[in-house]
């Protein structure tokens, strides 16, 4: 039960698929285990906050007044001080969007392996993934792991289960930093830059493109374009309570780019306006759905009533293995407080907590169907949404 | 060289021609390196696809570049590389000159006895289809569309010849016409990634008609029309494919001329005959990543 957000998927063995731990908080017993667990990593449990409504109560619910690291002793012995660090940053939401996020992972793991000394009579390939367990707990109670992540950590686990037993210390510790480094050129950065070529060539002049929030992915495709003269203007659409599209708004204004900003409450008014939508994801799941933040399926579906074109933008890393038709069975509630509002000094939902009938939600993903998504963009070229097992399958021969 | 083909066998679709004109250019080549002759290659299909702007030459010859060039690897040697390419060259023309009866043995049977089939333009594809199910002795009656510009008087011709009941009909009257058909079968001039085709225009309409009336809307095309291409809408179709050769040579602004081609969505078709076997058009995509990557 290593990593939790990782499902078993053995076809040819008959074992039931157990569920992850993070989507069964409502079942008593599996509360037990964890705690079990992570008692013996000596990691802090973090306890639920405010009522759940009952649809989403077998998902966890934190608040960022209460981040893990109160509970921890400074300096921490069990955890490495780059993972603390890296957990408050998650917790807080320091560090946030998908590409981030995993860069951020990867840079500590590799503090982490460059801090390592090996054990008399241990094996470095078998030990250090035994060390990298606890902090994964860590992170994952900090803030429950993206698929991206989680396919970072899996990575990494085989490469160093890889390491031969008679490789040198210093010598595989070397051999992991530059896998590493490689691992984020290629996925990451490499890829960024093949997606940005095919998605240019679906930018005429003229267009009027749609955004919704901030993806790393997007904004580089769209200031690549910018920069290789192609003439568009860009709607910026937003929502609360994170309002991330301003700053996808800041970045594209600063480069010259034209941009309108809208709350996604007049989606339909701006519509007939709009020439295509770009959207960036947060995992594309094997059933062709992809998920990404709140509204963006709200966003797909409009355009589809306006026959616009919806294109996604995603890398081939944050392809998952899991199938999932709705967004209800695995999601992350974020913090409620976060819909407390303040205006003109009045604080509207100050007492939420009082009234007993009253729940807040706080979504943070939301499942897109393939029937809204015309076109995926990935650093292996332009898919339909429904090929998406296809690239999982030559991707796994390839391995 | 290509010309003189098409015109002696109107039988060969072009982009049969336009390979076996690269098969005798690559024999023919004289260049040192393996660099050398695939820019070579690569500017004869330029000219090619000047002389004759058809999706399928594009196709055709991407696909036989990539065919041969998977040699380049194998052998250090350039003359023995050459040789294994014309081999696998021949090769291939000859799989692809037997792909269109693979694909009317497939689709024959999907033709019912007292079937009433409708048919646009004149696609030599669906008229051996036609053919394979006449052999077959059943009974079925065909309505053509009359397909202006160059109207396709050829293929209800062809279809009286084989003693197939047939009926020309306007191009404005396929929405009048389509209670009374039981399935359509249309040509391709070129199947795109999403699983969409490009056809005659009138296609378009034809398919959104049948969708509307709940009828099976059939695709029957040969692999090699396979293209790279991914068309959001109709004007993401590339000009080069929209008009003929010579109107892209002679006019300077497009936007006056009347495309010969339109772009059918994925969703609009319900199967497609190929000689890979019966695909969905989600497959399409699949098929198309297991032959590029």
């Amino acid at each position: 039960r290593g990593v939790p957000y990782q499902t078993v998927t053995l076809i040819h063995q008959s074992m039931v698929k157990r569920l992850p731990e993070h989507v069964q908080v409502d079942d008593p017993a599996v509360v037990k285990r964890l705690a079990k667990k992570l008692e013996r990593q000596q990691i802090p449990l973090r306890s639920d906050y405010g009522y759940k409504v009952s649809l989403f109560s077998h998902l966890h619910q934190y608040s960022r007044k209460a981040p893990l690291t109160q509970l921890l002793s400074i300096p921490s012995t069990v955890i490495h001080p780059s993972i603390v660090r890296l957990g408050l940053q998650y917790s807080q939401g320091i560090v946030a969007g998908s590409n981030a996020r995993s860069v951020a992972l990867l840079h500590a793991f590799k503090q982490v392996i460059r801090d390592y000394t090996t054990p008399p009579n241990e094996e470095l390939s078998r030990d250090l993934v035994n060390k990298l367990k606890p902090y994964i707990s860590f992170l994952n109670q900090c803030r429950p792991l993206s698929a991206s992540m989680g396919n970072a950590i899996k990575y990494i686990k085989k490469e160093i289960s890889n390491i031969p037993s008679q490789c040198k210390e210093e010598e595989a510790k070397t051999k992991l930093l530059t896998c590493i480094d490689r691992y984020i050129e290629e996925k990451i950065v490499l890829a960024a830059k093949a997606i940005s070529k095919y998605a240019i060539e679906k930018i005429s002049d003229g267009d009027v493109i749609l955004v919704y929030g901030y993806s790393s992915l997007v904004n580089n495709i769209l200031c690549e374009a910018f920069e290789k003269s192609r003439k568009f203007r860009v709607i910026v659409v937003d929502s609360r309570p994170r309002l991330e599209g301003r700053e996808a708004l800041r970045r594209l204004v600063q480069r010259g780019i034209s941009c309108t900003y809208v709350l996604i409450s007049a989606l339909s008014y701006i519509l007939p306006e709009v020439s295509k939508v770009f959207l960036g994801a947060h995992a594309l799941l094997a059933n062709g759905y992809v998920m990404s933040r709140v509204g963006t399926s709200q966003i797909a579906l409009v355009a589809r009533t306006y026959n616009v074109p919806v294109l996604v933008c995603c890398e081939t890393y944050k392809f998952c293995e899991r199938v999932q038709t709705d967004s209800f069975v695995s999601n992350e509630l974020d913090d409620p407080d976060d819909l407390m509002v303040t205006r003109k000094g009045k604080t509207q939902l100050e007492n939420w907590q009082d009234v007993s009938s009253l729940g807040l939600l706080n979504l943070v993903y939301d499942v897109t169907p393939p029937d809204f998504v015309d076109l995926v963009i990935t650093d292996l070229g332009m898919i339909p949404c429904t090929s998406v097992p296809v690239v999982l399958r030559v991707k796994n021969l390839d391995q | 060289l290509d010309e003189t083909q098409v015109r002696q066998d109107p039988e060969v679709p072009s982009a049969v021609a336009a390979i076996r004109t690269l098969l005798e250019f690559l024999k023919r080549d004289q260049s040192e390196t393996i660099l050398g002759l695939r820019e070579n290659l690569t500017q004869t299909i330029r000219r090619l696809e000047e002389a004759d702007s058809s999706v399928a030459v594009s196709s055709g010859g991407e696909l036989f570049l990539r065919f041969i060039s998977l040699t380049s690897l194998e052998h250090p040697d350039l003359s023995q590389c050459k040789k294994v390419m014309v081999e696998r060259g021949e090769l291939f023309l000859k799989k692809i000159s037997l792909s269109r009866s693979k694909v009317a043995k497939l689709c024959h049977t999907f033709i019912k006895d007292g079937a009433k089939i409708l048919t646009h333009s004149s696609s030599r594809v669906v008229l051996k289809v036609l053919e394979s199910a006449a052999a077959d002795k059943k009974r079925f009656t065909v309505y053509v569309t009359e397909s202006q510009p160059d109207s396709a008087g050829q293929m209800a011709d062809k279809l009286q010849n084989l003693n197939i009941p047939v009926t020309v009909v306007l191009d404005a009257a396929v929405g009048y016409i389509m209670e009374k058909v039981d399935l359509v079968i249309v040509g391709a001039e070129g199947v795109v990634e999403s699983g969409g085709i490009i056809n005659k225009i009138g296609t378009y309409q034809l398919a959104v008609c049948s969708k509307a009336h709940n009828k099976p809307f059939y695709v029957v095309a040969e692999s090699f029309k396979f293209v790279r291409l991914y068309p959001l809408n109709q004007q993401d179709v590339p000009e080069r494919f929209k008009y003929k050769a010579d109107t892209l040579k002679a006019v300077e602004d497009l936007a006056e001329e009347h495309p010969m081609i339109d772009y059918t969505p994925p969703s609009l078709i319900t199967l497609l005959f190929t000689d890979l076997g019966v695909l969905t058009p989600s497959a399409v995509s699949d098929e198309l990543i297991k032959l590029y990557l």
